[in-house]
């Protein structure tokens, strides 16, 4: 395994001398985020969100199966997030370094334990068939922050994707294909997105944090938030100790950037939608 | 003269006009290939690496041919000026880093005026500007922290505050090359102190935290190709940058 090396010393000491001026090495202001931007793939469900020089590509997939014995009317949602080397030389196939498990875990505690989708509309059959939704996470490229990035293209890939119509008369399931019935959208309660700070010692938390500031930094706050102002997953692994304050502080700057972000997606999913043919008529 | 993509493996024609022809990075002249038709007997060369062949005439009819290509992994080649962070120290010397697949020595006596009484004292986490004296791609390789025609330092040894970014390995040979118009074109807004690793990696000081800055997004943005090389473009750049 490549282990990373530690940048030299004089980059610690000039990060903290910028930060202290106010000053980020990319130019941002501290509470900048970087350039998103959305690159539809042919399928529905299939996006790659690019935050500066972090890329992650997203894929949702659906199948029918049958439903847990003590839950039939639930469907599934499987997230499958690993990182391999495409994303860094530092990430090794077979899962082991803390930074990818940290990742596995908040995605799956910001989109699964926050019910976003909506699993009782995924029953078809009740007890029979439930759709099961896979969406599958690809690292291509970690310039730091792949935690936001990832959580934008999953919500965005949700947010694209459309299964089958179905329709059950009596015990008989008809699965329409895409060219007899236009497909449906999901179920989506809300867009629970994630934003991470990063903390120096005695300075001022910065918004995503590029990979250099991430090394360097004394802890990283992760938040994970929606457009209706709800708090839905909040992770502090370790770091500096934080006030009340402080955290306050980032929770009120997260609300509004999370609303700018909603409303990007929003208009990507809009300029896609007209230059794509889902209707049939 | 139109330049031609070569792959790794491709052999390359020999011109017969010049007398003599100098072989540089990304070309080596092959002896173990499979032998061709008979009736020649020139050694084939053959290219290492995936870029455009280029030429330059030098003097007495030589012709000296390279492949230039754009990679940012760097080999470590004799007589390089590299850029290297020291991850290691022991008894005889330090392991340094220079962003190849091996960590490279540096003796610890490897420095001007060093003697067993009085050897340097690097930290770990030091940056140092050193010369490849050995590369081998079977060997670690070695650096060291002085001239070895002159014996004096010669500007390299640790580096102190300052910035360094990690840049192409094709941009770092522009820098060093007199004619490019970048540097001079910063040095009219911004005073700095730079030293060029050729492997991949830049360092400069200067007096105020906002010009590093500009000098750092400079540098990456030429490098990207979102900033031609141009006296108007790098000013305009420059401005914007430090405003």
């Amino acid at each position: 395994m490549v282990r990373e090396i530690d940048p030299p010393s004089i980059q610690k000491d000039f990060l903290l001398a910028a930060l202290a001026e106010g000053k980020r090495l990319d130019g941002r202001l501290p509470l900048e985020q970087r350039k998103i931007e959305f690159v539809f793939g042919e399928e529905l469900g299939n996006v790659e969100c690019r935050l500066g020089k972090t890329a992650v590509l997203a894929q949702v997939s659906a199948s029918i199966v049958k439903p847990r014995e003590d839950r039939p009317y639930e469907g599934f949602l499987l997230i499958n997030s690993e990182i391999g080397p495409m994303a860094s030389s530092v990430y090794e196939n077979g899962r082991s370094s803390d930074s990818e498990i940290l990742i596995t875990r908040l995605l799956e505690k910001s989109i699964r334990r926050t019910e976003a989708i909506d699993r009782e509309a995924l029953c078809i059959l009740a007890g029979e068939k439930v759709w099961q939704l896979r969406l599958t996470l690809h690292f291509l490229s970690d310039s730091g922050n792949l935690l936001d990035c990832a959580s934008l293209a999953s919500m965005m890939a949700l947010k694209h994707f459309r299964k089958a119509d179905v329709e059950v008369i009596g015990d008989e399931v008809i699965i329409h294909s895409p060219e007899e019935r236009a497909p449906v959208p999901l179920a989506i309660h809300h867009t629970p997105l994630c934003l991470t700070f990063a903390y120096f010692e005695n300075l001022q938390p910065i918004l995503d944090p590029t990979h250099l500031e991430s090394t360097l930094c004394s802890g990283t706050l992760t938040v994970t938030m929606n457009a209706q102002r709800e708090i839905c997953v909040l992770s502090k692994a370790g770091g500096t100790p934080l006030s009340v304050e402080e955290i306050m502080g980032v929770v009120r700057v997260g609300v509004d950037k999370v609303r700018d972000m909603v409303k990007i997606m929003d208009e990507a999913l809009e300029r896609d939608r007209e230059n794509r043919v889902v209707e049939v008529r | 003269m139109a330049s031609t993509l070569v792959l790794p493996g491709d052999s390359i024609p020999l011109p017969s006009s010049s007398k003599s022809v100098v072989l540089g990075p990304g070309l080596a002249a092959s002896s173990s290939r499979i032998p061709a038709p008979s009736s020649d007997e020139v050694p084939s060369i053959i290219s290492n690496k995936l870029g455009l062949l280029s030429s330059a005439k030098g003097k007495e009819r030589s012709e000296q041919f390279w492949v230039e290509g754009k990679s940012k992994r760097y080999i470590p080649a004799q007589k390089d000026m590299v850029l290297g962070t020291v991850i290691a120290r022991h008894a005889e010397g330090f392991r340094v880093d220079l962003g190849s697949s091996q960590m490279a020595q540096l003796d610890a006596l490897a420095f001007e005026g060093a003697t067993k009484r009085s050897k340097p004292n690097l930290k770990v986490g030091t940056l140092v500007y050193a010369r490849v004296a050995l590369a081998n791609r079977d060997m670690e390789p070695e650096i060291e922290c002085f001239d070895p025609n002159t014996g004096k330092a010669e500007g390299f040894g640790e580096l102190k505050s300052g910035l360094v970014v990690s840049c192409s390995l094709q941009l770092c040979r522009h820098l060093l090359n007199p004619k490019f118009p970048l540097l001079p074109t910063l040095a009219a807004t911004i005073p700095f102190e730079i030293a060029v690793g050729l492997n991949g990696r830049v360092w400069f000081k200067t007096e105020t935290v906002s010009e590093s800055i500009a000098l750092k997004r400079v540098i990456e943005g030429i490098d990207s190709g979102d900033i031609k090389p141009e006296k108007g473009e790098v000013d305009s750049a420059v401005r914007e940058y430090l405003a």
